[in-house]
């Protein structure tokens, strides 16, 4: 093959854009998020009068296992549903380039999601002294972590033209990668280690610590990797 | 543009869609796709445009094989899918805009060519209108637009006037014919007159084979069954089937009469000939001679309707 083009990447992803921020269905969802982590900030705040953004690295992991499935479930399901992946999928565009482009789109949402707790620093910044290495490895982290969750959205919506089905597949894979470094207990000793490497938290909060360790970024990098290109194989497989 | 058919079948699990079907579609010609619902139009269809591959057997346009250069195929195609999927909520000139881009058009030429489809297609009224608010008619200009936005060698168009109603038929057939002029064409349909009125050449399907192919002319000729006339003479008083019949009967070719209705001198008879020979000259001279008065002389002609239902019941 050629060398890999990806220039149909840029109208797949603002077409992706578009869509999320000309519905309300980006700003319903930014509101929420905001209304869940702000109230527990300010809780964390005035009542425990504890300034520390730890509890928003604490939360958000959390918040992002509904709120990314939510945010990518109809990204391939309504386009099967409605029939317009087989009208792009016959223009000339590689089925990578449709699933890289509404990564990215996604990917943005998220990022434009998270952006407004920056707020949240600049308060703590005017009340004391935070140390910054680790908040901006925490939003690193998040940022990761909400890769992964949407590489595996994108895959889950994939399988699907149900966007509900689509939503339960991700949520279920999800959480079991969140849960996977909570359960060593159950899980016998031999391959405990492994399940613990699996946990996502385990490496997001290793890298919420401030420590930026090639592991973890490995770790990320090659789980959101496998994820997309599950998500392009499934989408080739009406050629099987 | 030419594309070339071989052998193509395409099983789902066991049962094939399409059995063996192998067909050519010259460059410029339209090529009108018919058969009942399943027989395997739109598969084919699907296969052409790259969408899926088939079990066996190849597709070249234009001398590329849509397996091995998918990408290069598919550049050349305009495609209309069945039932016209379309985005609902962005407006048409944002969607055409998008489908310029995944063509690879960019800058200026992605503005031009919107602008000519808009143009062509009469889309100017609604160009700033989101699709899920237009009518149905409006959405398959929108679909043809978007099908043609790269200006393609070849056109797929898949049911394009399904579910519209009489008017924009005629306007969408249109269209097809003004816009695919230079194009090589293949439109599936199951309207028969729509085949009548835009193809060059059909193609039958019925159960993933082939069953007929050629001109509509061609086939309504080559599906042409015994000549049958329909005579309506004024003779005068006296037993039709005794005075009249045998004579009729004595004209060449001829290999059957009845008598349809018989009223007060004037008589009704079906008059049925070898295939192939008109014989409508040879009982205007008869009635001449016997003195006989012509009222009506009809001779039936197979309709497409008649090839079409003959080849795909069984």
């Amino acid at each position: 093959m050629a060398a890999l083009s990806l220039s149909n990447v840029g109208p797949i992803y603002r077409r992706e854009i578009r869509s999320y921020f000309n519905s309300p269905v980006a700003y319903v969802v930014i509101v929420v998020f905001l209304a869940i982590v702000g109230w527990y900030f300010s809780n964390n705040l005035f009542l425990m009068n504890t300034a520390s953004m730890r509890i928003v690295f604490e939360l958000v992991p959390l918040v992002f296992l509904f709120f990314v499935p939510a945010v990518t479930m109809r990204l391939l399901a309504e386009e099967k549903k409605s029939g317009t992946l087989e009208l792009l999928t016959t223009k000339p565009v590689r089925d990578v380039e449709i699933v890289l482009g509404k990564f990215l789109a996604a990917w943005t949402l998220l990022a434009a999601t998270l952006a407004p707790t920056l707020i949240y620093l600049v308060t703590l910044m005017m009340l004391g002294n935070p140390d910054l290495g680790p908040v901006v490895a925490g939003y690193l982290g998040l940022m990761l972590t909400g890769g992964v969750y949407i590489a595996i959205g994108i895959f889950a919506s994939s399988l699907t033209e149900n966007q509900i089905v689509a939503f339960l597949i991700a949520l279920v894979i999800v959480l079991a990668f969140f849960l996977a470094d909570k359960v060593l207990m159950y899980v016998p000793g031999v391959i405990a280690p492994t399940v613990e490497y699996l946990g996502i938290d385990y490496h997001f909060s290793s890298i919420a610590r401030g420590v930026i360790d090639s592991r973890d970024v490995i770790y990320f990098g090659s789980v959101l990797g496998f994820a997309l290109l599950m998500a392009t194989a499934s989408l080739e497989r009406r050629k099987w | 543009m030419s594309i070339a058919v071989r052998n193509l079948v395409k099983k789902y699990g066991d049962t094939p869609a399409i059995n063996d079907i192998s067909f050519d579609v010259k460059t410029g010609e339209i090529l009108g796709f018919l058969g009942p619902n399943g027989a395997g139009k739109t598969t084919t269809m699907k296969i052409i445009t790259c969408y899926m591959p088939p079990s066996s057997g190849s597709v070249e346009v234009d001398g590329m094989n849509t397996a091995e250069q998918s990408l290069e195929v598919r550049r050349k195609i305009g495609y209309l899918p069945e039932m016209n999927p379309l985005y609902l909520d962005m407006n048409v000139i944002d969607y055409l805009e998008y489908s310029a881009q995944l063509h690879g058009l960019r800058g200026g030429a992605v503005q031009h060519r919107i602008k000519e489809m808009v143009h062509d297609c009469g889309l100017e009224d609604v160009r700033h209108k989101d699709i899920g608010e237009m009518s149905k008619g409006y959405r398959q200009r929108v679909g043809l637009a978007q099908s043609m936005i790269h200006d393609p060698e070849v056109l797929i168009l898949d049911e394009p006037t399904s579910g519209l109603d009489p008017n924009q038929i005629a306007e969408i057939r249109a269209l097809i014919k003004q816009l695919g002029r230079a194009k090589t064409v293949v439109l599936s349909t199951h309207i028969l007159s729509e085949v009548q009125a835009t193809c060059d050449r059909v193609l039958i399907i019925h159960e993933g084979k082939i069953v007929a192919n050629g001109s509509p002319a061609q086939l309504q000729q080559e599906f042409q069954g015994a000549d049958t006339i329909t005579v309506e003479l004024k003779t005068g008083p006296g037993d039709p089937l005794t005075l009249i019949a045998p004579k009729l009967k004595a004209v060449a070719y001829v290999s059957g009469v009845s008598l349809l209705a018989h009223d007060d001198g004037h008589s009704t008879f079906e008059i049925h000939a070898d295939k192939g020979n008109d014989i409508r000259e040879a009982l205007f001279r008869i009635a001449v001679s016997e003195g006989w008065i012509v009222l009506e002389m009809h001779r039936r002609v197979t309709t497409l309707e008649e090839v079409f239902h003959k080849l795909t019941t069984a």
